[in-house]
């Protein structure tokens, strides 16, 4: 079942284009998006095919696939696209209406990482990198992967112990309540 | 001469020698560095991806605490943290429904004076070449040298040079006697924080880098950013595991590569946090003395 209310069938692409800025009906499927993407051999669904599907209303297909979620934003597709759509900042909006839509996400892991991220910013103010790994390990209920690592890192001195936390983190906490997740409607 | 710095969350912990670098070379062309009074993080790509205002908010906090430390230029040596406050910059001038949100939620107005720089083109522009030069003492030796620029040049806000062959890093190797080669993975992606969410993609992403400045006859790689450079460095040994490589290239931060110049001592210039030991290359080629 889709979220959006699918009559129009341009509804998707119209709420896309209305807090992205970007047009998908620009796009003219030359492949470029995905000749040059890094990630594709991973994605579940390509570049040039998500700018189609939102073109055609696939929003249950896009807004569950793996794609925008392992998109590294690395924005190689936006710089050669022939048609300038800016297509890593559409992977922005798809990710937004995603979790908005409250479904089931089609990479639970990476948005666990960013969660457990933003908690450590919004408890410190700055990211606790030794925390951040562990927390994240844990909750994926692997604790050792990547242990071989630790030692090595101790040694170097890439690792603290305790995090520091700034002195305004109060200031912090109330702009992550004040936050909205989309700033266009 | 005194500027702003934004160090980051990186600096302070996986990516110390980047600090530890940047804060020796600048002493040694006599320019002080003053930190964003009690700064906060950025909020990097998962702000990005989870929540559009906070990604803007928590860089706006930042432009406003340099603001009030009468800050005019700030300096970041993290590409992330460096594209945010100077995409936010240049959004809240565009934007006045922006800039009036952001002042809301973040309880002070930013004046917008605040401009940023990387440290590529803070050295290039602001110090230049020629003073840079002045600061040295030694010289690199001709050590074969790539230049890894990731997604660096392309990130939003960011006008640093040619998008896909930038050759800003280049030219200064060059400039402290080292030899740049060409080569057509600078703007690769090394797969940025898949590389603890889905390893394997950031593997094999890494290991195209490796094998390409190896065929390149590269000793080492320069890099200026705290998760390339961690990249790149610690996941070498998973790589050859995985592959059956034998990948043993040096990262270097091309501020440490500066510092060598200059003729800094090793460990102040964070040399010993380095996963693969560059000490034999440096002192094989007689850069370092034994």
């Amino acid at each position: 079942m889709s979220y959006l209310n699918s009559l129009d069938i341009h509804q998707f692409r119209n709420r896309i284009l209305s807090i992205s800025g970007e047009d998908v009906s620009k796009c003219i499927q030359c492949g470029k998006c995905t000749a040059g993407c890094p990630i594709s051999p991973e994605m579940d669904v390509q570049p040039n095919q998500v700018l189609r599907m939102i073109q055609v209303n696939d929003q249950d297909t896009l807004l569950r696939c793996s794609t925008i979620w392992i998109c590294a934003s690395c924005q190689t597709c936006s710089v050669r696209c022939p048609e300038e759509i800016d297509i890593a900042k559409i992977m922005d909006s798809l990710r937004k209406l995603a979790l908005e839509a409250k479904i089931p996400l089609g990479e639970e892991k990476v948005v666990k990482f960013d969660e457990i991220f933003l908690e450590s910013i919004r408890k410190r103010g700055r990211v606790h990198e030794l925390e951040l790994v562990m927390k994240y390990n844990l909750a994926l209920r692997r604790p050792f992967k990547d242990a071989q690592l630790g030692p090595v890192m101790f040694s170097r001195g890439k690792l603290r112990i305790l995090g520091h936390k700034i002195k305004e983190v109060g200031k912090i906490k109330e702009i992550f309540r004040d936050s909205k997740r989309l700033f266009k409607p | 001469m005194q500027v702003g710095y934004y160090p980051g969350c990186s600096l302070e912990s996986t990516a110390k020698e980047f600090d530890l670098s940047i804060r020796a070379i600048f002493q040694e062309m006599e320019i002080s560095l003053k930190e964003i009074p009690d700064w906060n993080c950025c909020g990097a790509s998962p702000a990005h991806y989870l929540n559009e205002e906070l990604a803007m908010a928590l860089p706006y906090r930042n432009l406003v605490k340099a603001e009030e430390a009468g800050l005019d230029q700030v300096v970041s040596p993290c590409p992330a943290c460096y594209s945010h406050l100077k995409h936010v910059h240049e959004e809240v001038i565009e934007d006045s429904h922006l800039s009036e949100r952001l002042q809301t939620i973040v309880g002070k107005g930013y004046q917008k004076g605040v401009a940023s720089k990387h440290f590529l083109d803070f050295l290039k522009e602001d110090i230049g070449l020629e003073r840079l030069k002045e600061s040295l003492k030694s010289s690199l030796n001709q050590l074969k040298v790539v230049s890894y620029y990731g997604c660096l040049t392309r990130l939003p806000g960011v006008k640093l040079d040619d998008l896909e062959n930038p050759v800003i890093m280049d030219q200064i190797v060059e400039a402290i006697g080292g030899e740049p080669l060409d080569w057509s993975y600078k703007t690769e992606c090394c797969g940025a924080s898949l590389s603890v969410s889905r390893t394997e993609i950031a593997l094999r992403l890494v290991r195209s880098i490796l094998e390409a400045a190896q065929e390149k006859g590269a000793e080492c790689i320069a890099v200026v950013c705290p998760l390339c450079q961690s990249n790149l460095d610690a996941r070498q040994s998973d790589i050859n595991k995985k592959y059956g490589t034998s990948y043993k290239i040096p990262i270097l931060y091309l501020s440490q590569l500066i510092g060598l110049a200059q003729k800094l001592d090793y460990t102040q210039l964070g040399l010993d946090r380095l996963i693969i030991n560059p000490r034999d290359l440096l002192v094989g080629k007689g850069i370092l003395e034994k």
